[in-house]
């Protein structure tokens, strides 16, 4: 148990950190099971963890019918979702650190969660009119994730045309560009709130509180694919973003095709990071607090990063939305603000970190 | 083999490399001297197929490079560049296993340690990238290229060795042993290439030199024909500079002359 033994942030002497890699994904899974069983046997009415085991172990006919309800049509639902979305969150999250190299790239701090709320809220606003109105009848549920993954795609794009030059992303850059983009996209959402009518005004409310309360079969399925997708090409990227580290070039000359594998990498994220807002609204910082976190421990390599930000993810948002409905209950707290509650500290600490390692002269 | 047909690159109306033509042969050593901003670096990355030139060619074995995929070239040629900053605290181990991984090896630990232990870092495995002082850098990158060509000949194709300023932040001693390092990688029928700015060191190591000066080659060929007063002096300005020992009072110090004491 000599890993164990080993403090936070410091690689094994013999640099090889493959073990500590598959023990924390061994330990995520498990914490990740926990997570999901406290987020189905928590809540402010009705069942709670003695009936969730009655449930499980096959004896669901002793419950009343109330307690069945509020399991399956409520409970479940909402941990399917706030799984996926916590697993997509930060798995985009660490994607797209990976592809700036700076580990404050965050979709939410940098404006690509905006892009796709303001794609959804077009969506529902203009949603009815002529142009739109065939596309969202013909595409049904998965109308909003699309359109929010079109936004968030936008958005991404523009982000790396302005703040990368010559394959070098400078985080001042970077950061402020991500201020400008979003703020244009709030500002543009602002624009249709303001031509919204009441039941519009009423739906787009929920994108920028950001919540799982409104977890449906219907979202989940419709976010599912997306996350599917993103959680899908993980062993085909992870190999070129370690190289990408290095920079563009040493990548292409370790045999990566940098620009496919940018190409690959700014879609997945658009596609986690625009699917989750048009289920879920935004919720910042999971991207940026997970894959930290995680580096700390098992280092920056892709290989386990990457599948350790998707387990981390989904149990870290089960677990603060299991708060967010249980700490003022009979109410419920807007998930978005327990992730910025712990998160917004964790990304001050990573740029006053980088301020003195600069000031240091080290990377 | 790796030849370059009179290669041109411009980049936005400036010519970077003026019609270069040259053959880098297995088993040879070639050194690209030359003043900064004379192309070395663009030369480089033409013939490592980084770069796409404006005319000409470049052709590993007869095939153009544009016509291999990345994975291919990565298994040819590996290349050292000039120093860079990581954002992320990779261990040195990770950073060479990378090159080991990009030539496919079964057990990319395995090759990476001995990489490492070949430029001298056995111990530092652990040791976080960026906490590494410049040269020890510069040698775990070193190390991360040779990982990636392990052996000078595999499957009875020669493997090329790309070393951009392999010497610039490392004291005498690495300074040597790393040319030596790509010495034997050349001896062994590998091919070597290396931008060097000590001509001292250039004249020890290369079997071949290219001057290079303003895009264009100013000569080519054996270190005693191309080492000599008058091109040193018109490529680099400095005169009456080649085979003359300074003024009595100035010390010097010049590392081929560790062989001559050695004997």
């Amino acid at each position: 148990m000599k890993t164990l033994a080993l403090p936070l942030g410091l690689s094994p002497r013999d640099g090889d950190r493959s073990r500590q890699g598959v023990l924390c994904l061994v330990v995520l899974l498990l914490l990740l099971t926990v997570a999901c069983l406290i987020s189905l046997g928590s809540g402010p009415t009705g069942a709670d963890l003695s009936h969730l085991w009655l449930y499980i172990t096959g004896r669901g006919d002793e419950l009343s019918l109330q307690e069945r309800v509020v399991l399956e049509a409520v409970r479940l639902p909402r941990t399917a979702l706030g799984l996926l979305v916590g697993a997509g969150l930060a798995v985009s999250g660490a994607m797209m650190q990976g592809l700036f190299r700076n580990p404050l790239a965050d979709p939410g701090v940098v404006g690509v969660t905006s892009g796709a709320a303001l794609f959804a809220v077009a969506g529902i606003v203009l949603g009815s009119t002529s142009l739109l109105a065939p596309v969202s009848l013909l595409l049904g549920s998965h109308f909003l994730p699309l359109m929010a993954f079109l936004g968030g795609l936008l958005n991404t794009w523009l982000l790396y045309r302005i703040a990368t030059r010559g394959g070098e992303t400078h985080t001042t850059t970077l950061i402020l560009s991500g201020i400008a983009v979003g703020a244009l996209s709030l500002a543009l959402m602002g624009l249709l709130i303001f031509m919204a009518d009441d039941r519009q005004l009423r739906d787009i409310t929920f994108w920028n509180l950001g919540s799982l309360g409104g977890a449906t079969y219907a979202r989940v399925i419709s976010v599912l694919p997306f996350v599917l997708l993103v959680t899908a090409i993980i062993p085909f990227v992870a190999r070129g973003l370690d190289a990408l580290i290095l920079g563009d070039a040493a990548a292409f000359h370790m045999g990566v095709p940098v620009q496919r594998l940018k190409r690959l990498v700014i879609l997945a994220v658009a596609a986690a990071c625009g699917a989750t807002v048009a289920v879920a609204g935004s919720i910042g910082f999971v991207g940026i607090v997970v894959p930290h976190l995680l580096r700390l421990v098992i280092g920056p390599s892709h290989r386990f990063l990457l599948p350790a930000s998707a387990i981390g993810g989904a149990a870290l948002l089960l677990i603060a939305d299991s708060v967010a409905r249980t700490i003022v209950a009979p109410a419920e707290l807007p998930i978005g603000i327990i992730t910025a509650l712990f998160g917004a500290p964790v990304f001050l600490m990573l740029l006053l970190g980088r301020h003195s390692a600069q000031r240091m002269g080290g990377a | 083999m790796i030849r370059a047909q009179s290669a041109t690159v411009e980049r936005s109306g400036r010519r970077l490399l003026d019609d270069v033509s040259l053959e880098l042969q297995p088993g040879e050593m070639t050194v690209i001297i030359g003043p900064n901003g004379a192309g070395k670096s663009t030369l480089m990355k033409a013939l490592s197929g980084e770069l796409q030139l404006t005319q000409g060619c470049i052709s590993y074995d007869g095939m153009d490079v544009a016509l291999y995929n990345p994975r291919q070239l990565a298994s040819r040629r590996a290349v050292l560049p000039q120093a860079s900053e990581l954002a992320f605290p990779f261990s040195a181990l990770e950073i060479v296993r990378m090159g080991a991984v990009a030539q496919g090896a079964i057990d990319p630990v395995a090759e990476a340690r001995l990489a490492l232990a070949r430029v001298g870092l056995a111990g530092f495995e652990g040791r976080p990238f960026p906490s590494l002082s410049g040269g020890e850098q510069q040698r775990v990158q070193f190390a991360r290229a040779l990982a990636q060509v392990p052996r000078a000949v595999d499957r009875g194709l020669p493997r090329a060795l790309f070393l951009d300023e392999p010497t610039a932040s490392l004291d005498l001693g690495h300074q040597i042993s790393v040319l030596e390092t790509a010495r034997r990688f050349a001896n062994e029928g590998g091919i070597v290439l290396a931008i060097l700015h000590d001509l001292n060191l250039a004249a020890e190591f290369a079997d071949r030199v290219i001057v290079l000066s303003r895009g264009q080659v100013v000569a080519e060929g054996p270190c005693c024909d191309t080492l000599s007063d008058e091109i040193v002096a018109s490529v680099y300005g400095i005169a009456g500079a080649v085979g003359r020992m300074p003024a009595a009072h100035i010390p010097f110090v010049l590392p081929q002359s560790r062989h001559r004491a050695a004997v």
